[in-house]
């Protein structure tokens, strides 16, 4: 729920999404689900050469099980307020185990 | 459980030592011959990461047969989420 919620603070950002096959997209963040699947709008394919076929594509679903790694804006991201939002969730999910 | 107050207690569980080390600096061990050294901002229980400062390096071993060299390429960037399903290990890093 932590990073659903943390995305959902990321739309409209501009992020670099690589993925496991190791194609890197470009694109505005414009939706998030609980999968943590990404829709991607005005994507561009970074070493494009190597892609081609993708050139013509302006806008992306992406599985979230697909995904490597997102590179994310640093001044769109309160690290303070994300270490907090973790030790609430670790908190909760102790709590949670307990019970 | 019977030990009492959860969050007073150091380390009863595995991830108890990646809480531990939230805003510290960590070292990540990834599927791929992938090693990611950064700060630590957020973790879940699926080891999904937010590292910042981060620094990735690859191995990659020499393409062709018999051909055992590795090299290495490194990559930095300033934020970065991880998805939980590469993560191998996460560690502490005392530097």
């Amino acid at each position: 729920m932590l990073f659903f919620s943390f995305f959902k603070t990321l739309v409209d950002h501009e992020v670099t999404i690589e993925l496991k096959n190791d194609l890197s997209i470009r694109g505005t963040l414009k939706s998030v689900d609980q999968f943590l699947n990404i829709k991607l709008d005005d994507i561009t394919v970074i070493e494009e050469g190597n892609y081609p076929h993708l050139s013509a594509v302006k806008n992306v679903f992406i599985r979230g099980s697909v995904v490597r790694y997102v590179h994310l804006p640093a001044n769109a991201v309160d690290t303070a307020l994300l270490e907090d939002a973790t030790r609430r969730e670790a908190a909760n999910t102790a709590a949670q185990k307990t019970r | 459980m019977a030990e009492g107050d959860e969050s007073v207690a150091a380390v009863s569980e595995p991830l108890d030592l990646v809480r531990l080390s939230l805003a510290e600096h960590v070292f990540v061990k990834l599927r791929g011959d992938r090693e990611l050294k950064g700060q630590l901002h957020a973790f879940d229980s699926h080891c999904n990461l937010i590292i910042g400062d981060v620094e990735e390096t690859i191995y990659i071993i020499g393409d062709e047969e018999d051909d055992d060299t590795i090299r290495t390429v490194k990559k930095t960037s300033e934020m970065l989420f991880v998805r939980g399903d590469s993560v191998v290990l996460i560690s502490p890093q005392t530097q």
